[in-house]
């Protein structure tokens, strides 16, 4: 059956502390701390971008597939921060792999949920036979405007799939969408920061689409909250997914091995695929794993995934996402995160 | 003059509304009122609304509403006071009837506050202050009521628990309120260790952002009687004005135009504060239902802390305070907060509001406020 043969994570080694950009803006660190449940994020290099964070995950995802790269036929990344307008990323990412020129690439934006548009799409060219193996990307370096609440959450990473018919690790039994169009949230061209509506963005945006797309996979499939080892939704603040996770009949339990949000922030399109990266780490054989992301705008992917032995012997082929996440960090002040992040214009 | 009841009253489940606009809040709520009232039309309206042109940028809602609600011709009026607009239209629509030039007039307020973010939300509001003299120097109405807060702490020794017995107990009794945006109890430790606003108040002392609307018809007494139900009659009004700003007003804690408005009202229905059963007034912040209670005569300047504390303001209490839950508890859609304390005095003098009933009430009062307190409008109710 059709599934996921390989994966990996990447995240930039450099992190911010809440504390550190509340002094900034006078702001209440405590009450971050506790009303979003966030202590940190991560934060890109200068010379960090979507595109070589989508290098570092897909190459770990390769080092667990153990496949010829030049087999897959089809490339693609979502993010909300790929580095050109035009000119594509999907290109930059085939090449350093060692997948062109027989390959299909595209670009996916659909806010925080286009990481697993293209998960969803190289599925169905695998499942429709179109190609032997397809790459689905979630990577951004997320932008929050100095001084907004998104400043706090706003951070960098990536997750990579690789999709096969054959020794898969994980079998992807269903998937289900869900979307209605709801501007909670949105960057127009030549904006650098994302604007929001407030707490508009909560109930009527992320809950009504994470709690629709749930429902109805769970309903499609037959399939009750208990029937699932873990559950990964998409993660704005630490808070939302243990609301949504309450409010749907999962346990704290059944979240948290891919609840990565309090030290690593709001990777945007690398969010909930990181949770599942972080979760196959710990699955064991015979798991079902439930991951529903979501994309201001609105709406949400979800996919049902059951872990099989082979999640063993490639395991540890590649570093594990907690391990990334919890070693060889680098604390910035707000100063040089403002410089990393390109937040101080300077002359030409 | 002649003497006016109310016999409809309307009001819907508050909150963060995203799925209804504001004329889908405004016609839901009237309509339910002249359904309650049993009317088969009505004679003229007024719509109380803070700010509809900042929170929806429509102006004109007095025609708009009208139309939408099926009644255009009729005339229709928009008043705004601030927050105290809900409380003003009801008193215009009282002065219509008692005066004879109308028999069935609506009163009404809504204000649909959820269109726009925090920061404007909080614009909106602030032009309630002085502009100029306070405003542009960066306050906003928490740091103003902080600022009386502080004020009364100094002067009376009203201490932060006491501010929270506020919040802890109109929570409690919008626990009981099923229209309540937030019908759930708090703490007192909930309230002190709550986010800070502005010191010493936090979130838990703020009344919330709200979308909402109410509404109640009123009519000749001897009208009224012919309908068959409970006559709850108008029997004082009272409205006064004092400074904006609050730097201007010889004491900070004192709510001058509360107690003057409290005193033309208790005049007009010869009544005094201990003749009165039941109070709705309004609690933007917790600080404020303490001076309004002092300013209102309910307790001696100063005493109100205490006062809460013991539970005299419970709805068990000997002077039972905001049982449905009060702007804290219940939401404060600015325009709309003036018509549902009349629809809760109204709803408790007929003996129907359930869990929340105050025993035997049959006098009852509102009092509804603008800004820190510059306008105020007071209305007594008695049951016949």
């Amino acid at each position: 059956m059709e599934g996921i043969v390989g994966y990996g994570a990447y995240i930039p080694r450099n992190r911010i502390k809440v504390e550190e950009i509340a002094k900034v803006w006078g702001a209440d660190a405590p009450s971050y701390k506790k009303g979003l449940m966030l202590e940190e994020k991560s934060v890109p290099s200068p010379d960090q971008d979507t595109i070589t964070m989508a290098v570092e995950a897909s190459k770990n995802a390769l080092k667990r597939a153990k496949i010829d790269p030049i087999d897959i036929g089809a490339v693609y990344i979502g993010s909300e921060s790929h580095p050109y307008a035009v000119k594509p990323s999907g290109t930059i990412l085939a090449e350093a792999l060692g997948a062109t020129p027989e390959v299909h690439t595209a670009d996916f934006e659909f806010a925080c949920k286009a990481g697993t548009e293209g998960m969803f799409v190289a599925l169905n060219l695998v499942k429709t036979g179109v190609v032997k193996y397809g790459l689905g990307v979630g990577a951004d370096t997320s932008q929050g405007a100095p001084g907004d609440a998104l400043e706090y959450s706003a951070a960098a990473g990536a997750a990579a799939f690789i999709f096969g018919r054959e020794k898969v690790v994980a079998e992807v039994l269903d998937t289900y969408s869900y979307m209605t169009d709801t501007p909670d949230f949105w960057r127009r061209e030549y904006e650098y920061y994302p604007q929001h509506g407030g707490r508009f963005t909560g109930e009527p945006a992320y809950f009504k689409h994470i709690l629709g797309a749930a429902k109805g996979m769970l309903k499609k499939a037959g399939m009750e909250p208990q029937d699932f080892s873990y559950v990964v939704f998409h993660q704005p603040n630490g808070k939302f997914p243990l609301k949504a996770g309450k409010r749907l009949g999962f346990s704290k339990q059944q979240i948290e091995p891919g609840w990565l949000v309090n030290k690593l922030g709001n990777t945007y399109s690398g969010s909930s695929p990181m949770g599942l990266t972080a979760t196959f780490d710990i699955a064991k054989p015979g798991d079902h794993i439930l991951l529903v992301s979501y994309g201001s705008g609105a709406g949400s992917d979800a996919f049902i995934l059951k872990v099989t032995s082979r999640i063993e012997e490639v395991r540890n082929l590649a570093p594990l996402t907690r391990s990334i996440l919890d070693h060889n960090k680098n604390y910035l002040e707000y100063g040089e995160y403002a410089k990393f992040r390109e937040k101080i214009r300077k002359a030409d | 003059m002649r003497d006016v009841a109310v016999i409809g009253t309307g009001m819907t489940k508050w909150g963060e509304l995203w799925e209804k606009s504001l004329r889908d809040l405004y016609v839901e709520t009237a309509l339910l009122a002249i359904d309650d009232a049993g009317v088969d039309h009505i004679d003229s309206m007024y719509v109380g609304s803070m700010s509809s042109g900042i929170f929806v940028g429509q102006e004109h809602i007095a025609s708009l509403l009208a139309d939408y609600l099926g009644y255009a011709p009729v005339p229709s009026t928009r008043v705004e006071t601030a927050c105290a607009s809900g409380g003003l239209a009801l008193r215009l629509g009282f002065m219509e009837v008692a005066s004879g030039m109308s028999d069935i007039v609506l009163v009404s307020g809504v204000e649909k506050m959820t269109d726009v973010g925090g920061d404007e939300a909080t614009y909106a509001l602030g032009t309630a202050a002085d502009q100029e003299y306070e405003c542009y120097h960066g306050i906003t109405f928490p740091g103003l009521y902080a600022l009386i807060a502080v004020a009364h702490m100094n002067k009376y020794g009203t201490t932060r628990e006491q501010l929270a017995e506020v919040a802890v107990k109109n929570h409690r009794n919008g626990s009981k309120n099923p229209l309540a945006q937030f019908p759930f109890e708090v703490t007192v430790e909930d309230v002190i260790n709550s986010v800070k606003i502005a010191d010493p108040l936090r979130i838990l002392d703020c009344s919330p952002i709200t979308d909402g609307a109410a509404a109640a018809i009123i009519c000749p007494v001897e009208m009224a009687k012919k309908l068959n139900k409970p006559v709850v009659k108008v029997i004082g009004s009272g409205h006064a004005t004092d400074a904006i700003a609050l730097s201007q007003r010889k004491d900070m804690t004192w709510l001058e135009a509360t107690y003057r408005a409290g005193k033309s009202a208790y005049e007009m229905a010869q009544k005094k504060p201990k003749d009165i059963d039941v109070f709705e007034v309004h609690d933007c912040f917790t600080i404020a239902e303490l001076c309004v209670m002092e300013a209102l005569g309910i307790v001696e300047k100063g005493k109100s802390g205490e006062a809460v504390e013991k539970g005299r303001t419970a709805i068990d209490g000997d002077i039972p305070v905001n049982p449905s839950g009060g702007l804290k508890s219940k939401g404060h859609p600015v325009g709309a907060t003036g018509i549902a304390q009349a629809v809760e005095i109204v709803e408790q003098l007929r003996g129907e509001s359930e869990e929340r009933q105050v025993k035997g009430a049959r006098v009852g009062l509102t009092q509804n406020m603008g800004g820190s307190g510059a306008s105020t409008v007071v209305h007594i109710f008695e049951r016949e």
